[in-house]
């Protein structure tokens, strides 16, 4: 409201008493808070106190949306590392279920003349889900691989002719021979699979998964 | 961001300005869904966080003032923040320092009464049975601030303007056009 004690101040906008209009004038001139952490009213005008829980929860000033207890803090860095600590027994469990199970089954592919040279052919092993890809590089000359490429799980494709295994998700290679990564960016070989020939039938006999 | 209105779209091409009144008890806020809206300690009510705006509309829905707006193409929710990049430095808002006639005007409610000497700061209105105080003030006359001192919107969405007769007599009298071949 007007008071009769102060100046009236001049209405031009660039005049020195204008100054504090300018928003330069300090804090304490403009009409205070009643406290900076809590300056929104519920719409009923009653008392934070007597407000629903779910009015704290969800709160409208920004300082208390922020605002983080020392409990909340603590129970989140508790649950965290338990969660940590549990991930870690798991990986342990799945480790020693996996030694348990042993190598899997010797199971039969296909015979030797369903594959010419430098032809492929994919098949499942061990399980139905777990796809291989085997390629006849010569006249004696066969390998087999894991279809998984080892950078994000893409099926790579075998590109004989120029003695690689290409997985077309990210221009990933590796090499026919060996199965080591070439180029793009899977850093581990894929899990090769062992083969054995009885009567010109070929037979897988056991993945080895590799990390060199 | 502030935006303009039409005040009587068929009839006048006059606008007004639409700038956020910065209520203590921010609607827009109280009906967000994904809770953006947040109100700083010095009771500026904040456009809506970007990660947290689902561009619903509610707040546009709710807005007793008209404010909030929703882009559809950036999908987010913009709204007057009293330009928080420059009050937040000490410089007025933009709509304020370019206002030719000061209809509005940065600062204290002391400093604005003392300006207009015939009207008195008013920030407290009625929407049917919700009351509203806002930090952003209205300049009343002082006539009707004694008979009642708050804006009762409801009541004064019946009002219409008083009609005028306005009768422009061309310069030099007689018919304009009365040179022009048709």
């Amino acid at each position: 409201m007007a008071d009769e004690s102060q100046e009236p101040i001049d209405p031009r906008i660039d005049t020195p008493a204008r100054e504090g209009l300018t928003g330069t004038a300090p804090a304490s001139v403009y009409r205070p808070l009643r406290d900076a952490e809590q300056v929104t009213i519920a719409p009923d005008w009653r008392p934070m106190d007597v407000q629903p829980a779910w009015r704290t929860d969800f709160p409208i000033d920004w300082p208390q949306d922020h605002y983080v207890e020392r409990r909340d803090f603590m129970k989140f860095m508790v649950l965290t590392s338990l969660a940590f600590t549990v991930g870690q027994f798991w990986i342990a469990a799945e480790n020693w279920l996996r030694r348990r199970r042993g190598q899997p089954q010797m199971r039969r592919v296909a015979s030797i003349d369903e594959v010419p040279v430098g032809t492929a052919l994919t098949f499942a092993y061990p399980g139905e889900h777990d796809d291989c890809v085997l390629v006849r590089t010569g006249e004696n000359q066969f390998v087999a691989y894991g279809q998984k490429c080892t950078h994000l799980s893409c099926a790579v494709r075998p590109l004989a002719e120029q003695g690689i295994l290409q997985c077309p998700c990210h221009e990933g290679s590796f090499d026919l021979s060996s199965g080591r990564p070439l180029a793009g960016p899977p850093r581990r070989p894929l899990a090769r699979v062992h083969l054995q020939i009885v009567n010109r039938d070929l037979y897988a006999t056991r993945v080895e998964d590799r990390t060199t | 961001m502030i935006h303009l209105e039409f005040i009587d779209r068929a009839h006048s091409v006059q606008t007004v300005p639409v700038v956020c009144m910065h209520c203590e008890q921010p609607t827009c806020a109280e009906v967000c869904p994904a809770d953006a809206i947040k109100r700083t300690g010095d009771g500026v009510v904040q456009s809506a966080r970007k990660p947290r705006c689902i561009a619903c509309g509610n707040c546009v829905l709710a807005c007793p003032f008209g404010v909030p707006e929703v882009y559809e193409d950036r999908q987010i929710m913009m709204k007057c923040d009293m330009c928080y990049d420059r009050t937040s430095v000490g410089k007025k808002p933009m709509c304020a320092t370019v206002c030719p006639s000061q209809a509005l005007f940065f600062g204290t409610a002391d400093e604005v009464a003392r300006l207009r000497p015939l009207s008195t700061p008013v920030n407290r209105f009625q929407f049917g049975g919700q009351t509203i105080s806002t930090r952003v003030l209205i300049m009343m006359p002082q006539a009707l601030v004694s008979r009642r001192p708050y804006v009762d919107v409801t009541a004064a969405m019946e009002d219409r303007a008083r009609e005028r007769a306005i009768a422009l007599t061309p310069v030099g009298g007689g018919d304009p056009f009365a040179d022009v071949e048709v």
